[in-house]
């Protein structure tokens, strides 16, 4: 019997702790298959950030520095800084990359170090109990933002992948969603691109996926997927946004 | 341009540099802030020709922490530097750097606080340094030069001892050993003793390894909590490091570290031509501090005297050394002001005369 599914070796034998209906489950497999199929499971370093996906060093079968809450992309300069020849990624949320890391994202993207960015955009702070994030969409409900977000008040969702496609440092963006077979493996795709192009020294790439959080977002996951596709891609539009060796 | 002969004239913060080089450091990280600029430019321009070295100006402080914590783990000897409140802002990498157990410099070429403060020498950060910093149990250790050489040979010993400890090291110093020049002579640097299964830098075909900090079962955080303090308790024993400067037959103890001790030295020489029996204790480490070495003067000596350019930082720990035993007066000087040798042998002829202890005769 052929073998059609199993699991990739640079995912541990153990089971997630993420909720039901997660993204975060997803995309990590994804980023374990993409690993394995370019052969760097021993020449990978991961950067997991705070929140939900600081576990992340529990399942990807690679070495691991945990970052302070936001500094993914500054710690992972140091680390590609002094190993260039070893891959070097960095995986975070929303509230990690675009808000208490900014500074260090947007400049760790300007200087176009040569590291790849996994970026979770689920609009919400999912560890901490569903606060508003910096990606909250308008009208948004969240512990933080009870009538929905205001833009006189909490401001707007800020789109980090258009951010950083205008600066010069960056090479590849893609934003994907991870909702439906179809978009999974297109976020595969744009994974397996962004790795490729750090081998190829091509420099800064950043893959954001939108991704459900039916538990902060109190709905079921198929609704998750839903409100994913119809509304939250109204503000975050899928797609390369940027792709200099394309 | 790096100077390649052993003995050179040379300003503090360049100093740092040179001799930071020479120990084999190759990366460096850092922000712009003012009394320690020249130790940036200094990397800026010589790290960056060494080979295998790397030097980064940061977005900010913050930044630059980080990413000697990723160069650090990624096994290369990593520093930092910055004035009073970039280290403020340094703190949660330092707290990071101590909880992960990875070897780094840390330079603080102390100003004026708290606030933006000013730009001038200070010794206000002394708690700051000395107590651990950011958030939790741990501790840095805290090297205090008193001169341009002894910042050289502190330097290079600053990464042994991180190596050694697998822990952050700090050099607390202050604007005006930073700014001075002083001849130096360089001596030679050890070589590094650093276990490379220490360095992260892919799993290879072996098990992967994992620097972390969260560790979300209080037991094992318990447990990684004891196993720092059983480290802290070994660098109390082994790492104490104190000057003890004419105390065999004084009457009162200066105790004072950086610059104010070289400033009290000074004044010492005076004092002892007028007959005013001084000597001076200079704490080198301030964390681990030599509270043994102030107990055991105190079987000797009354009276001590704290001099501080700050209101009163290190005199808690001269007071928990001496445990209530003597007593201990303290002069100090914050916000930048640096008083001269002259002012402070005045300060001590005061102690001689309230104390009513009669000088000898010249």
């Amino acid at each position: 019997m052929k073998k059609v599914f199993s699991r990739p070796k640079s995912l541990k034998e153990t089971v997630f702790h993420y909720c039901p209906g997660c993204g975060h489950s997803i995309v990590h497999r994804l980023v374990a298959e993409v690993i394995d199929e370019l052969g760097i499971r021993g020449t990978t370093i991961g950067v997991p950030p705070a929140g939900c996906a600081v576990l992340a060093y529990n399942y990807f079968d690679i070495d691991m520095l945990e970052a302070p809450h936001g500094r993914g992309c500054a710690v992972a300069t140091g680390v590609k800084r002094v190993l260039p020849d070893r891959i070097v990624f960095s995986y975070q949320g929303d509230g990690d990359l675009a808000a208490i890391g900014t500074a260090e994202t947007l400049h760790a993207a300007n200087r176009g170090e040569n590291i790849t960015v996994i970026f979770i955009n689920n609009a919400v702070y999912g560890m901490t109990g569903g606060q508003m994030a910096p990606t909250t969409i308008l009208g948004q409900k969240t512990t933080t933002s009870g009538p929905g977000r205001t833009p006189a008040l909490d401001g707007h969702p800020i789109k980090m992948s258009e951010i950083l496609a205008n600066l010069g440092g960056t090479t590849y963006i893609e934003r994907c969603a991870v909702t439906s077979p179809a978009k999974i493996i297109q976020a595969k795709r744009a994974l397996k691109k962004a790795f490729q192009y750090q081998i190829d020294g091509k420099g800064f790439s950043m893959i954001e996926v939108l991704s459900s959080c039916p538990t902060n977002w109190k709905m079921t996951a198929p609704d998750s997927c839903k409100w994913v596709e119809e509304v939250m891609t109204k503000e975050f539009p899928l797609g390369v946004i940027k792709d200099l060796q394309g | 341009m790096r100077s390649t002969v052993n003995k050179v004239l040379i300003q503090g913060n360049r100093v740092i540099g040179e001799a930071a080089i020479r120990a084999g450091c190759r990366f460096y990280a850092g922000y712009p802030i003012t009394p320690q600029n020249e130790l940036t430019e200094y990397m800026s321009e010589n790290l960056r020709k060494v080979e295998g070295g790397t030097f980064i100006q940061g977005e900010s402080e913050i930044a630059s922490i980080n990413m000697v914590l990723g160069a650090a783990a990624a096994g290369a000897r990593a520093m930092t530097s910055s004035s009073s409140p970039g280290i403020s802002l340094k703190q949660e990498g330092i707290s990071a750097l101590a909880a992960d157990e990875l070897p780094a410099l840390i330079v603080n070429i102390m100003r004026g606080g708290p606030g933006l403060g000013n730009i001038l020498p200070s010794q206000g950060d002394y708690f700051q340094a000395t107590k651990g910093g950011g958030h939790g149990d741990y501790k840095v250790i805290v090297l205090a030069p008193a001169s341009v050489q002894e910042l050289a040979d502190l330097t290079m010993d600053g990464f042994d001892l991180a190596d050694k400890y697998r822990n952050p090291v700090m050099i607390l110093a202050d604007g005006m050993i930073g700014q001075m020049m002083e001849p130096v002579v360089f001596k030679e640097p050890k070589p590094r003793k650093y276990n490379e299964c220490y360095k992260l830098n892919g799993a290879g075909t072996g098990r992967c390894r994992l620097i972390r900090g969260l560790i979300l079962d209080a037991l094992e955080m318990e447990e990684h909590n004891w196993k720092l303090y059983r480290k802290y308790q070994l660098i109390i024993r082994k790492e104490v490091r104190c000057e003890s400067y004419m105390t065999e037959d004084a009457d009162l103890v200066v105790v004072a570290y950086g610059t104010a001790a070289r400033i009290a030295k000074g004044a010492i020489k005076r004092s002892r031509e007028q007959g005013h029996k001084v000597g001076l204790i200079r704490p080198i480490t301030l964390w681990p501090f030599p509270y043994e070495i102030l107990k055991e003067a105190s079987r000797k000596v009354e009276n001590f005297l704290v001099f501080e350019m700050s209101t009163g930082q290190m005199l808690e720990d001269v007071k928990l050394a001496l445990e209530g035993s003597r007593k201990i007066n303290f002069y100090g000087r914050p916000g930048g002001v640096v008083p001269t040798p002259a002012e402070f042998a005045k300060i001590i002829a005061q102690q001689f005369k309230e104390n009513n202890i009669e000088p000898e005769p010249v």
